[in-house]
């Protein structure tokens, strides 16, 4: 056939120079850092930094002096993809983890604490849990799919040669850096964006290539549309660089060292950072899993999308609005009042378009409901979207400021997030690694089916026990804070509503323990899938694809 | 100025909203972008192993 | 047949590809707009919003206290910010201004309450309750679940680079004046020492500051020290007993 519009298999020259240059670049300035930077926090950062930058340039000269990578055009990239595959896993089990170490703490503080590992304490652990799941766990899912999806949908292999490895390795060293920077106390003080200035800036170089591999890809595509799932895509990596950058704008005290000072102060950083936090549940967690759920729902049940119209509409109205509705976070603050009022309305509009998505998600599978009972996988993406119709029914119930006087500062905002975290962004993930890796591997199906079972009983019991745990104790905590005795004073100091939480922790503990028992035995099961059967040869060694010689 | 602005924010945010609602209902539902759609709706299930051009022949492959 | 493919390809290139650039510049439109409209009024408010009398820049050590409450992450379970609802007023103190977190980088309003309100524990609880609190809650509050920093009382201070900090804090507009910053580190050592000769001038730099030794170790300026003298400035620069909300220059 007409192989004459697609180039010779290429070479990755340039760019491998390129990225050397980067890492050379980093390499000195941490090496800097280290010897005469003057902060002792950064030189400890250093020499993670430095042997960061190391291990990259050692991977670029041992890809090259293998014969150098090799771009086939006849061929998807399917290499980073699986590499992204298991780092969803492995960062999932490790997010997993952390939130279980954490809910012990709470639960049971005087065995979970150790006064000699502060590091330990829940005050730096806490942000490396909600990092390593949104951004590890969350953002590694969104990349490798992001990355199967848009080769699929535009049938082209993706653009850039080496730069969609710079993309998966520049992250996980983004997700190092700042995972350790927690540790020792490097951080910005603002929730979800905690990683400070460098890791900042390194974190917009690797989006800033994501985006032009991603649009690359679509400017070579060979399909006459732009599948709506590449619109929720793109709009998720185009709104996360906005929101990265304005946000994280600041000035390090030393451009050596660890500290430095945001631009924003008292409200309009309270503002900016919320606007900033709402749409990183916006376009982080809820655009870039809706593109995994208009591709991967209707790929494993093997029907179009319930209705294509409804797509565009649920996705220009979700991303009109979304944009509004961060003040809700500062009811009864110190923000003006009218950008208070503004923000819960456009949240109680958000419902509208949420649940358009999610009737356009569920009724994919009409006239295939029996898969529901058949496949474990459909039923744990249908759940997936049950859980996003959910959650985004009581976002908006708890916006409304004579809700949220009650609901915020306690744990029923930390239900809601988990019904959303774990409910929809968890399992609509776990349903699309189910799919991935028989794809990518070339296997039949996933190693066991029981195994997918377990999981998904495990899982989905787990959430219900965290939420049946954190909706109560949250009201509970509301509710005691303002409660009056007869003679007109407060009822209950502040720590007997501590204590009134403890039940309630451990239940929420048990609950997050189960889950990530589910999220062991996947892995179990994706490592027995990935080991059995032939040895598959990554795609780049094999210049001619078998495929072609058929024909 | 804060005034002005501050008033802008609460009257303009909806009236935005309702013109982009507006303009992409019609998109979504003129009658001449069905077969697009329809056409689109179909992608995902298209079985194809490879870049068009280097397919089985199992999946559509049009210019 | 290869021929015809070029010529469909080349109106691909030139149409299609541009298409998918209008997608994403009509996502970055649709997204700016409300965050343009509903921001930027906000820097326009400090204009129109005066400076509540008594708010001053924090003092070195306090500032060197506040690294050490961002570092630990105390945000996590501690708020700073009272709303204005009775229950809330009673237990706290009065609700929190905005002039108030004006000089907060970043600021540490929170989102979760696991432990109390912090914006007025200020002059609450004596050093020594501090002390033994933060070297083991559970010592003074049998039921807190807040972990222990005992650490913190065998840490030294580093201040190494103080002056940095309040020069930083210069660029966005905080006053801090020359002679604050050339003597940020003296300032610093002086707000631990009652007897220092330096307590008239830093007294005069930053009124109302707290002097004392906060940790109960003369011998050593630790982080204890900055994080207490944090602790105890948070919420008592306004004085509400003078405050009147009602006042037209105090109207948002």
């Amino acid at each position: 056939m007409t192989n004459i519009a697609f180039p010779a298999p290429r070479k990755g020259g340039a760019e491998g120079f390129l990225i050397a240059l980067i890492l050379i670049g980093v390499f000195f300035w941490s090496l800097y850092a280290v010897a005469r930077g003057g902060d002792p926090l950064m030189e400890q950062q250093g020499w993670l930094i430095m042997a960061g930058s190391l291990i990259g340039l050692i991977m670029l000269v041992g890809a090259f002096s293998n014969g150098g990578p090799v771009n086939d055009e006849s061929q998807y990239a399917e290499g980073v993809i699986k590499a992204g595959t298991i780092a969803t896993m492995f960062w999932g089990i490790a997010g997993f983890l952390v939130g279980v170490i954490i809910a012990l703490q709470l639960a049971f503080p005087n065995l979970f604490y150790f006064a000699d590992f502060g590091f330990l304490n829940f005050g730096r652990l806490r942000p490396l849990h909600t990092s390593a799941v949104i951004f590890a766990f969350g953002g590694n899912a969104l990349i490798a799919t992001s990355f199967y999806v848009v080769q699929r949908t535009c049938r082209t292999r993706i653009a850039g040669g080496l730069w969609p490895w710079f993309v998966f390795w520049g992250y996980q060293f983004f997700i190092v850096i700042a995972a350790t920077g927690y540790l020792l106390g490097i951080t910005q003080g603002k929730e979800y964006a905690e990683p400070e200035w460098y890791a900042d800036i390194w974190l917009t170089l690797v989006w800033v290539v994501y985006l032009l591999v991603f649009l690359g890809t679509l400017w070579k595509r060979k399909e006459k549309h732009i599948y709506v799932a590449n619109w929720f895509y793109l709009a998720f990596i185009v709104t996360i660089a906005m929101l990265h950058v304005v946000n994280n704008l600041a000035v390090p005290v030393n451009f050596f060292g660890a500290w430095s000072y945001p631009v924003m102060s008292g409200v309009q950083g309270a503002l900016t950072q919320w606007w900033y936090g709402h749409n990183a549940v916006g376009f982080f967690l809820t655009a870039g899993f809706l593109a995994i759920m208009y591709y991967f729902i209707p790929k494993r049940a093997e029907r179009p999308v319930y209705s294509y119209r409804l797509s565009i509409v649920h996705f220009w109205s979700l991303i009109f609005i979304y944009i509004w509705a961060g003040p809700h976070h500062l009811h009864y603050t110190a923000l003006p009042e009218w950008a208070q009022t503004l923000g819960m309305t456009f949240s109680v509009m958000l419902w509208m378009p949420s649940w358009g998505g999610m009737i356009n998600g569920l009724m994919t599978l009409s006239g295939a409901w029996d898969k529901l009972r058949t496949d474990p996988v459909i039923r744990m993406m249908v759940l997936s979207v049950a859980f996003y119709g959910m959650s985004t029914f009581e976002g908006p119930v708890m916006s409304v400021r004579a809700v949220n006087a009650l609901s915020h500062y306690t744990d029923w905002t930390i239900g809601h997030v988990h019904s959303g975290a774990l409910g929809w962004v968890g399992f609509i993930t776990f349903g699309a690694v189910y799919c991935l890796v028989p794809w990518l591997w070339k296997r039949k199906g996933m190693w066991s089916k029981a195994l997918i079972e377990w999981h998904f009983w495990l899982a989905t019991i787990g959430i219900l026990f965290y939420i049946a745990a954190m909706w109560p104790s949250g009201i509970t905590q509301g509710l005691m804070w303002r409660a009056y005795n007869d003679l007109g004073f407060l009822e209950y100091s502040f720590v007997e509503t501590v204590e009134a939480m403890h039940p309630y922790y451990i239940i929420r503990a048990f609950g997050g323990l189960l889950f990530l028992l589910g999220a062991l035995l996947m892995a179990y099961n994706v490592y027995r899938t990935i080991r059995g059967g032939v040895e598959e040869t990554e795609d780049r060694v094999n210049p001619q694809s078998s495929l072609i010689a058929a024909e | 100025m804060y005034e002005a602005l501050s008033q802008f924010a609460q009257t303009w945010g909806l009236l935005l909203f309702v013109l982009l609602f507006a303009g992409v209902l019609v998109y979504a539902l003129w009658p001449g972008n069905r077969e697009r759609f329809n056409q689109a709706a179909q992608m995902p299930l298209d079985d194809a192993e490879g870049p068009e051009g280097f397919d089985t022949g199992k999946g559509r492959n049009h210019g | 047949m290869s021929q015809k493919k070029g010529f469909f390809q080349g109106i691909h290139a030139k149409f299609l590809e541009r298409n998918s650039l209008i997608l994403t510049v009509a996502i970055l439109v649709v997204v700016s707009i409300g965050g343009v409209i509903e921001i930027a009024p906000l820097f326009y408010l400090n204009s129109t919003i005066e400076e509540v009398e008594g708010v001053r820049p924090y003092t070195p050590l306090e500032l060197a206290g506040r690294q050490i409450y961002v570092r630990e992450g105390c945000y996590n379970c501690h708020s700073q910010m009272i709303r204005p609802l009775r229950d809330e007023v009673e237990r706290y103190g009065h609700y929190s201004l905005a002039a108030e977190s004006m000089y907060d980088r970043p600021f540490q309003w929170g989102s979760k309450r696991t432990g109390p309100d912090l914006a007025r524990v200020g002059g609450k609880y004596s050093d020594e309750w501090h002390r033994d609190h933060l070297i083991n809650p559970q010592s003074v509050v049998p039921e807190s679940v807040m972990p222990p920093y005992a650490f913190l009382a065998d840490a030294a201070l580093d201040y190494g680079q103080i002056e940095g900090h309040l020069r930083t804090n210069r660029l966005f507009g905080v006053p801090y004046t020359d002679e604050m910053i050339a003597n940020a580190e003296t300032d610093l050592e002086a707000q631990v020492d009652p007897f220092s000769s330096g307590y008239d001038d830093l007294i005069a730099r930053y009124p109302g500051a707290q002097i004392r030794d906060f940790d109960g170790n003369p011998d050593e300026l630790t982080e204890l020290d900055a994080l207490i003298a944090y602790l105890q400035v948070l919420g008592t620069m306004v004085d509400f007993s003078t405050y009147e909300a009602e006042a037209p220059e105090n109207q948002r």
